[in-house]
């Protein structure tokens, strides 16, 4: 990836900018705020569908508020207090901390190995390249009526397979201790796409004169792959890792499409108890201090793993 | 952007080292593994259109059966005379369509204005930027949801479009890079007294092409399949998208199979042939836009 460097840096921007014109012809006010006008068409939306909603979230979480919105009633910290006590939140929160840790090594190992086997040219490479990332395009929707399907019992694809097989056959999605496996191989065939296309950016970027050496130096081809390709990959694994964890911390969708948070909530995760306390409850203020609590969790997280992996990176200079 | 790898494989490479053999047993078996991956990736999608052409009874037939005996477009028929998929696939184009060209049009703009231009606040607004990149738009549903309310924007096109919108990825990707176009095409325009805004659009627009391309391609990927949202914002069956309106195809139907398979083969194709069009930009994209952002 052989990326443009910057000419000039950016504290050296404004000198530039007013070297470049003529002198004495500038116009003070235009000069002074004319960049706003570029940044404000995105500004007035980010104002009112980002920072508006974040403000007003964080506000409602102190009273009572109905969806209707019409009486407030103060609680100071009722909610949070509710919250922290109430067994649901936690049984969601540990479904998706559950469905984060059983879905990410997949995501990410699959992901590599993809990547490494359609690293290449012609007809071939884009066929895989093509097949491996095609879910990925897939609405939510599509990719779980196809699987609900699979996963049917009796005459589903997968249990057709195992009675014919002379397995038993398993009921996924109605099974409480199956079902979160269920939603995590949908998912990884869904969404491994991504992760692999990440991979092969990387792995595309990789100077051809590092295997030119090493096959000088009579590399064979494990050598390569262990002691070349992988280690250079470890920058982009720390990056896919941190995004695929977020992502995952935000399961919703396929969950709720497949099982509805079942069987007897055993999958329901934690965004999805946001939606029902707030668009099947009408609690606006405890979905609100819920959506808190969770955006918290995901900032922490990001932050960390930020963290982690910028000292990583620095170490590993 | 990409340095595209030469072909290594056949020839002897220039210091004259040893030449590697075009076919070896560990080439071949990598290949046929790669293979089996694809097709094992495949089988959901081909059992689907496959489920889709049976005729009903047989698609519950135990022991499973494989091809249909005689294939029939009939769930398909029976699934667009209901007409409530069409009417999704036009509400999905139009909100794809618009996010998409309102998220290039803000964003570009306030790419390039926190890029290239000075004024007072420049550096909080970007941190907020930033700040927002954080805000998982999950946990805004609720709040939005009352917001949506009281601009009686509930079951509108811009009650879908305009939150998905706000994409502060997007403007930093562009950002990072205008940050790395050379400034001397816009110094030499402004030399020919060209505007800020037409510096943008006649300097910046066409040399950053393969990006903007990228970032366009994930918004309407992203817009057309986004499920969260559009599920919150419309109740009125006739305001759906696609990934909404199917939610429900599983009630309406009851259990037929063949129309349920037909109904997901519709609404997974449109963006399939997209991919499959325009794959060269969407793999390159994500290395340029993913691996910096």
């Amino acid at each position: 990836m052989a990326v443009q460097t910057p000419t000039r840096d950016q504290t050296g921007t404004p000198d530039a900018e007013r070297r470049a014109r003529p002198p004495g012809n500038g116009k003070p006010f235009t000069e002074k705020w004319g960049g706003l006008f570029f940044v404000a068409p995105f500004g007035v939306l980010f104002a009112f569908f980002l920072l508006w909603p974040t403000f007003s979230g964080l506000w409602n979480s102190f009273f009572n508020t109905s969806l209707a919105g019409v009486k407030q009633e103060f609680l100071g910290l009722q909610n949070w207090r509710d919250m922290f006590g109430d067994p649901a939140v936690w049984d969601s929160l540990k479904n998706t901390l559950v469905f984060t840790a059983m879905s990410t090594p997949p995501l990410v190992i699959i992901a590599l190995v993809m990547a490494l086997l359609a690293n290449r040219k012609g007809l071939l490479g884009w066929l895989l390249r093509f097949s491996y990332f095609a879910p990925f395009v897939l609405p939510a929707t599509v990719v779980t009526l196809i699987w609900v399907w699979i996963y049917q019992p009796g005459f589903g694809l997968v249990n057709g397979l195992l009675t014919a097989g002379g397995f038993a056959e398993i009921d996924w999605l109605n099974d409480e201790n199956r079902a979160m496996l269920a939603v995590v191989i949908t998912t990884v065939w869904w969404t491994v796409g991504f992760n692999f296309l990440l991979y092969l950016a990387a792995l595309q970027g990789i100077p051809d004169q590092v295997y030119e050496a090493a096959a000088i130096d009579g590399a064979n081809g494990r050598q390569k792959l262990f002691r070349i390709t992988l280690p250079l990959m470890s920058r982009t694994t720390g990056l896919i890792v941190v995004l695929q964890l977020v992502a995952s911390l935000k399961i919703f969708d396929q969950i709720y499409l497949m099982t509805d948070g079942g069987p007897n909530y055993a999958t329901r995760p934690i965004i999805q108890y946001i939606y029902e306390s707030g668009f099947t409850s009408y609690r606006i203020g405890y979905a609100s201090a819920i959506s808190y609590m969770f955006f918290v969790v995901i900032v922490i997280v990001s932050v960390a793993q930020f963290k982690l992996f910028s000292s990583r990176k620095e170490a590993g200079r | 952007m990409t340095t595209l790898a030469l072909p290594r494989a056949t020839k002897p490479n220039k210091a004259g080292g040893p030449v590697e053999p075009r076919f070896t047993y560990p080439k071949v078996a990598i290949a046929v593994g790669a293979v089996l991956l694809a097709i094992l990736w495949l089988v959901p999608l081909l059992w689907a259109i496959d489920t889709s052409l049976k005729p009903e009874p047989e698609t519950t037939r135990t022991p499973i059966t494989w091809l249909p005996t005689a294939p029939s477009a009939e769930a398909y028929r029976l699934v667009l005379d209901q007409g409530s998929i069409l009417r999704w696939f036009l509400n999905s184009t139009i909100v794809a369509v618009l996010v998409t060209a309102l998220t290039l049009l803000v964003s570009v703009l306030a790419a390039y204005g926190f890029s290239r231009t000075t004024f007072p606040g420049r550096r909080v607004l970007f941190g907020l930027l930033i700040a927002g990149i954080l805000v998982p738009p999950q946990v805004l549903i609720v709040p939005l949801f009352q917001e949506m309310t009281s601009l009686g924007l509930v079951d509108t096109y811009w009650g879908v479009v305009l939150p998905q919108v706000v994409a502060p990825v997007m403007v930093f990707v562009l950002k990072k890079f205008f940050d790395g176009v050379s400034r001397d095409y816009e110094d030499a325009a402004r030399v020919d007294g060209a505007t800020r805004l037409r510096i943008v659009w006649s300097v910046m627009v066409p040399m950053s092409r393969p990006i903007l391309v990228a970032v366009g391609i994930f918004t309407f990927i992203g817009a057309w399949n986004n499920f969260l949202w559009p599920f919150i914002v419309t109740t009125d069956p006739s305001m759906m998208t696609i990934p909404v309106g199917l939610a429900n195809v599983q009630g309406s139907y009851g259990l037929r199979y063949a129309q349920i398979m037909a109904s997901a083969v519709l609404g997974g194709l449109p963006l399939l042939v997209v991919y499959a069009l325009f794959q060269r930009h969407v793999v390159r994209g994500v290395g340029d836009a993913g691996i910096k952002g």
